[in-house]
């Protein structure tokens, strides 16, 4: 301290707390979420990935009212049109603006699809993703936070992880896909059952990420002065800890979207997915893979489009492990 | 370590047990029906006697009792009378395929080798590429070739197979023709000409599943280097005058070995799973396929084995990971 106020004897000589004191009123406090978003900011591989999945979203949403094109109308005469880019080296192509993708086989237009179908697929992403984390978020939470129910809720997780999960993904959806479809309709019936499937058999990570992290959280002060205040168990998991659990469920859930939207697509490409009729990216891609000799475009558009959203979901997810994490946010 | 690998494997059993329950169950609340493809013309009654002799009148619990002893008990009995000549399980009745009315494990044994050799090949293929990168991405990091690396492992992670598949035979079998689109099977290698063929149909299909192992592998490899680089040990190794390629593949590699060889013991059943997608692509007639196949004929007994093998190896191998992580890691000490 001495050492100090020698070495500046300017500002010493007069006070000698003179270095001690705020010159300037200290700033507003910043708000975690702020910071969250500037360590955010800084990974652009983040930033383009969850800029790619809101364009992609946006445009699966609004593309219908855009792009007003019935993806199911069959228009023979126009069938088997290339995309309208072939033109640029393929003078002779069967090109046209009025069908800018082309059309399949049936002449069914290839861009009014793969809006109908990115729906779907992203519908079911989604809806899988909700169910995984609701799932896996409340076994984790009880797990964690219940001494009984732990040991044989974690039994359980192990015991549904070392299930062969897409032998049995094939064996659920082939199986059930008729009563279902009886119950609800062909493609409602299809939805829950691939989103169900998907759901119940991808909530194991998250469970266990939010069981640790409830175990170390339950210990610290703040969970015993809520406690010892009178909280009842339900408010101190709703108040408490599950607002200290979201990062790792948010990372989880960009996990979990991606694996839904390739697992869906898998089992559309392995045919049992959705009926025909009704197009997903993978069941475009599927359809398409007979022909892809003369017709690469309509293998390779849902494929790129497919590979796009996961690895935008991917990196968005990669960039929230950091933004969301304390120890890695501001350095 | 050994009380721990026999606890590790008494604890299986129950396991193995509640999954092939699972599985069994699952396939009888299915509503799919054997005799669906029976013509019509056939009387009810000589239905019902057709039932009856696939097993399907008794109650549930004696048909899985009867599927277990078949299972564990029986087809080993004709495993050992295969190798050692005996005649155990003479006239005993093993598991029946609905298809071809052949035992199941028999037309297992023909599958496996395809499926052997195109997963196992792209596995270590994989490996290979996948350690070098995580290591010299780890070595530099932030570099370009780190980035780099970091993009094409991400891209890696996100194009399914059924999309790379695809690709690659447009580009390089249809656009360049320089390799067949279709795993023949029956091809056999007796001189250098026909092992080159070999190796051309071979490369796609492993390479397809190559690319998924290696964007994970890596990934592991280069964060495992990351966290030994930084610690107090390595600045030891070199303050003390070792060159740095004995530090980095000496101290720092074996070290960080530890976790990513678990990874790669933990990543070899879901390796099975993603070879279903691609002996689809390919037409490799491997167990992936044979399971597609009996699925959508509804030949429960041959789904049955089969989901049970992929079971029993995801069992296995989470307890070779886990036993391996013990005797790599003096540290860790299970007992």
């Amino acid at each position: 301290m001495t050492d100090q106020t020698q070495d500046m004897p300017a500002s010493g000589a007069t006070d000698p707390y003179a270095a001690l004191q705020d010159k300037e009123p200290p700033k507003a406090p910043r708000s975690q979420w702020k910071d969250v978003w500037d360590q955010f900011k800084r990974h652009k591989g983040a930033l383009f990935g969850g800029g790619f999945l809101v364009f992609i979203t946006l445009a699966v949403i609004l593309g219908p009212y855009v792009w007003q094109v019935d993806p199911q109308k069959l228009d023979i005469r126009n069938k088997d049109m290339r995309p309208i880019y072939v033109a640029l080296w393929n003078g002779d192509a069967k090109v046209g603006w009025f069908r800018p993708l082309g059309t399949d086989n049936l002449g069914r237009d290839i861009l009014a699809n793969l809006i109908a179908g990115g729906r779907a697929s992203m519908a079911v992403g989604w809806a899988a993703m909700v169910l995984a984390l609701l799932i896996g978020t409340s076994i984790g939470v009880v797990a964690g936070y219940f001494k009984k129910a732990d040991f044989w809720l974690m039994r359980f997780t192990d015991l549904v992880l070392s299930l062969p999960i897409l032998p049995l993904l094939l064996v659920a959806v082939t199986l059930f896909r008729e009563p279902l479809r009886a119950n609800f309709g062909p493609e409602g019936g299809m939805f829950i059952l691939i989103v169900g499937v998907v759901g119940l058999t991808s909530w194991m990570q998250t469970a266990r990420i939010v069981r640790g992290d409830i175990l170390a959280l339950k210990e610290r002060e703040f969970i015993l002065a809520a406690r010892s205040i009178g909280t009842t168990s339900g408010k101190i998991i709703r108040r408490h800890l599950l607002p200290n659990v979201i990062s790792p469920i948010m990372v989880s859930a960009t996990l979990g979207l991606a694996t839904a939207i390739i697992t869906e697509s898998a089992l559309s490409f392995l045919g049992v997915g959705f009926p025909s009729d009704f197009p997903t990216w993978g069941k475009l891609l599927a359809d398409a893979v007979q022909r892809m000799e003369q017709y690469p475009e309509r293998v390779v558009l849902p494929g790129i489009l497919i590979s796009l959203t996961v690895l935008g979901v991917n990196y968005l997810g990669d960039g929230l492990r950091d933004a969301l994490d304390p120890r890695i946010r501001g350095r | 370590m050994l009380t721990f690998t026999i606890r590790r494997l008494i604890l299986s059993v129950p396991t193995l047990l509640f999954i092939s329950l699972v599985i069994f169950l699952l396939l009888q609340l299915a509503p799919g029906d054997p005799m669906a493809q029976v013509p019509l013309t056939v009387p009810p009654e000589v239905k019902e006697k057709m039932r009856e002799a696939l097993g399907l009148g008794a109650p549930l619990h004696v048909q899985y009792w009867k599927w277990m002893v078949q299972f564990f008990w029986i087809e080993p009995q004709v495993l050992m009378d295969h190798w050692f000549g005996t005649t155990f399980a003479e006239g005993k009745q093993r598991v029946i395929s609905w298809q071809t009315r052949s035992p199941v494990m028999d037309i297992v044994v023909q599958r496996i080798p395809q499926t052997l050799w195109v997963v196992g090949l792209s596995y270590i293929v994989g490996i290979l590429i996948a350690l070098p990168i995580g290591i010299y991405s780890a070595y530099k990091q932030y570099s370009v070739f780190d980035q780099s690396g970091t993009f094409i492992t991400m891209i890696g992670f996100s194009i399914p197979p059924f999309f790379t598949g695809p690709l690659l035979i447009v580009v390089f079998s249809v656009q360049l023709g320089w390799l067949p689109s279709i795993y023949d099977t029956t091809h056999v290698v007796t001189d250098w000409a026909s092992f080159k063929v070999q190796f051309m149909q071979m490369v796609m299909p492993v390479m397809v599943l190559a690319l998924q192992t290696t964007a994970q592998i890596s990934r592991y490899m280069r964060s495992s280097m990351l966290d030994n680089l930084g610690q107090d040990y390595v600045r030891t190794a070199r303050a003390k005058g070792l060159r740095e390629g004995v530090v980095v593949m000496q101290h720092v590699l074996r070290n960080s070995m530890i976790p990513v060889i678990t990874v790669i013991a933990l990543g070899v059943p879901s390796i099975f799973g993603g070879a279903i997608i691609t002996e689809n692509v390919f037409k490799v007639n491997g167990i992936g396929q044979l399971l597609l196949t009996a699925l959508f004929a509804n030949d429960i007994p041959m789904v049955m084995t089969l989901t049970f093998i992929f079971a029993i190896l995801i069992v296995l191998f989470n307890l070779i990971a886990d036993v391996l992580y013990g005797v790599l890691d003096p540290r860790i000490r299970y007992d």
